[in-house]
């Protein structure tokens, strides 16, 4: 039998995450190259039908369809994938490093005894075992990890971590998983999902941005940045330690947890660039970074960046604008 | 109720530069300084008021050297009831075995609740929490950013990707894993972490734990430790901040978002 990586998908209020094509993405990659299958598993309620949208982006879905799998459960996915593991045995598991994938991957490593590296941002199979990457201490440095030898591995991916265009054009076979048994009492029950994004402003359709970080320091500094987003047509956004600290609300938040902006310009003050952030700017074509520390990782993605204390350059911009 | 919290200290690595020691799978520590790890902070934080407000109790846990009480020495001056500390015996451990010690020593506890931080500053691994709860059979919720207390059970946030938020209730006993803004963690002063020196800290070894440090062999293994791999990167823009301003209004104009 030929040898499968799994994926397992991830999906909310019935939309596939772009990060299950970011899974399919990397299985495919690995696959072609190490001659295994890519196999997608999908859980999904009664009434929905995503395996559809997986078409052309692997060889095989597994689907299981049924009441109670409209929504993530940790308890009821372990389960089945646990099952799912035992029949099939493939070389290695694919997980997202999601909320729900942080849930998932590292308590199913423990009750199935393989061995887990999370958060990886690229994977490849050396002498049979996969050496994954790992962005440690705020994206400074990179580290490069193995597994202890193991039947399965398994492996949480860094949501961004892959491009994805198209699908690869692949025969896609759709099989139905019959004869697994669903958990029906959970500990853990969902109740609904609310939208805490709303505000008295939208900075995801704002042309030009000011953003701020932990750099700033302290509350009372927030007046000054103010001024200068006021004098200069700019809205103010931020990364979430100034939402955590009730700087400003949630709305103003950039990021995984936050808000998708597209701004012409994005200056930010004083923030390190971690990828929950990042993630958040993608759309963003010019980034004017301004942080004290000239190894701090926006520097990787900024298109223009300046090693300084931000209120002088937010002092100097202040004085040279006038008035 | 009862709360479990786990620490972890961390270095702290802004405007350092990061040095990889000659082994190449660690980095030179000696000169940096040390902080409790955010998260972990909002745990603390969150087990304290849970105490408060139920009058229960705090049992703060970390896996390290006598280095690491200082977060310990922190969790006491806050409101921690007990301090308890396993000694990592120079061992470098993996999440996978940092979880094995935790679960050996909370078996043994009475609790109702078990808070970790949801990831960790410096590696970044975001695990330890749910592999922590599935050693002790524990229901658990991980990036949790609101906890209400009902009966036996908890109403509880877990916070997901863009703004989107999941409500649901879990059962008591049971493991959460906490997200930064929960709460806005208390001040700690210097006189109050000199006080609390004097509370019992408890250290357990490994082999009080019966475990065989030959037997923790790591699911994940650092290799090699290196630099991120130069990219283009950000033109830097050189010189004394009003000519750095200048340069910034002439790309602002060229964009069209300043007139
Ligand atoms: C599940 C999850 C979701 C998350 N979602 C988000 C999200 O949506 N958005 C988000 O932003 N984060 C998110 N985070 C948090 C993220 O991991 C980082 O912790 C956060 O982005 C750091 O914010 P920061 O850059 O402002 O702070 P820090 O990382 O502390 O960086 C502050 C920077 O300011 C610089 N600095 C300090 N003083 C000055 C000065 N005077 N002048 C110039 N520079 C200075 C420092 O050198 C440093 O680089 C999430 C984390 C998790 C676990």
């Amino acid at each position: 039998m030929k040898g499968t990586i799994l994926t397992i998908a991830e999906h909310r209020q019935n939309s596939l995450r772009e990060v299950t094509f970011e899974l399919l993405a990397l299985a495919h990659e690995l696959g072609k190259a190490q001659g295994l299958e890519s196999v997608c598993l999908l859980l999904e309620g009664e009434e929905q039908s995503l395996e559809g949208e997986l078409k052309g982006w692997c060889e095989r879905v597994l689907v299981l369809k049924a009441k109670g799998l409209e929504v993530f459960n940790q308890e009821i996915w372990q389960a089945v994938i646990l099952k799912v593991m035992g029949d099939r045995r493939p070389f290695m598991v694919l997980f997202s490093h999601t909320p729900w994938g942080m849930d998932l991957a590292p308590s199913l490593s423990v009750s199935s005894g393989y061995p887990l590296a999370t958060d990886c941002v690229s994977v490849v199979i050396r002498d049979g075992t996969p050496l994954a990457t790992r962005q440690i201490y705020g994206g400074k440095l990179f580290a490069e990890v193995s597994l202890r030898p193991s039947g399965t591995y398994l492996i949480s991916l860094r949501p961004g971590s892959m491009r994805v265009e198209n699908p690869f054009g692949l025969v896609t076979q759709i099989e139905s998983l019959m004869g697994i048994e669903i958990p029906q009492k959970t500990k853990k029950v969902f109740k609904e999902f609310v939208d805490t994004g709303a505000g008295e402003i939208d900075i995801s359709q704002a042309p030009f941005l000011i953003s701020i970080g932990r750099g700033i320091g302290e509350r009372e500094k927030l007046e000054e940045i103010k001024e200068l987003a006021e004098r200069m047509g700019a809205l103010i956004s931020c990364s979430r330690p100034i939402v955590d600290k009730n700087w400003l609300p949630k709305y103003h938040q950039v990021g995984t947890s936050g808000k998708t902006v597209k701004p012409k310009v994005y200056m930010a003050l004083g923030i390190s660039g971690a990828f929950q952030h990042v993630a958040g700017i993608k759309g963003s074509p010019t980034v004017i970074a301004v942080n004290k520390d000239k190894k701090a990782p926006i520097f990787r993605v900024a298109q223009y960046g300046v090693v300084e204390d931000l209120f002088k350059i937010v002092g100097a911009l202040k004085e040279t604008l006038g008035g | 109720m009862d709360v479990v919290v786990c620490l972890r200290r961390v270095p702290f690595t802004q405007e350092v530069d990061l040095e990889i020691d000659k082994g190449q799978r660690q980095i030179l520590a000696e000169n940096l300084a040390f902080v409790l790890n955010d998260w972990d902070n909002y745990a603390l934080e969150e087990a304290i008021s849970l105490k408060e407000r139920t009058k229960g109790t705090v049992t703060a846990i970390t896996v390290g050297t006598e280095e690491d009480e200082e977060v310990l020495r922190r969790a006491l001056a806050m409101g921690a009831d007990t301090a308890i500390r396993i000694d990592s015996e120079g061992l470098t451990l993996d999440p996978r075995n940092i979880a094995r010690l935790l679960a050996r020593v909370i078996r043994g506890l009475r609790f109702h609740l078990i808070l970790t931080g949801a990831q960790s500053d410096d590696l970044n691994e975001g695990c330890v929490g749910a592999m922590l709860a599935e050693e002790l059979g524990l229901p658990h919720a991980s990036v949790v950013n609101k906890i209400e207390l009902g009966e036996d059970v908890l109403e509880i946030k877990v916070e997901l990707e863009g703004g989107i938020e999941e409500i649901s209730t879990i059962k008591l006993p049971c493991l959460l894993t906490i997200q930064t803004g929960i709460n806005e963690p208390r001040y700690v002063s210097v006189m109050g972490i000199r006080k609390a020196a004097k509370k019992e800290l408890k250290v357990v070894t490994i082999e009080e734990l019966s475990l065989d440090k030959e037997a923790l062999v790591p699911d994940v293994y650092v290799e090699r430790l290196f630099y991120p791999p130069e990219t283009g990167g950000a033109e830097i823009l050189e010189g004394d901040p009003h000519i750095v301003a200048e340069k910034i209004l002439r790309i602002l104009r060229e964009r069209g978002v300043i007139s």
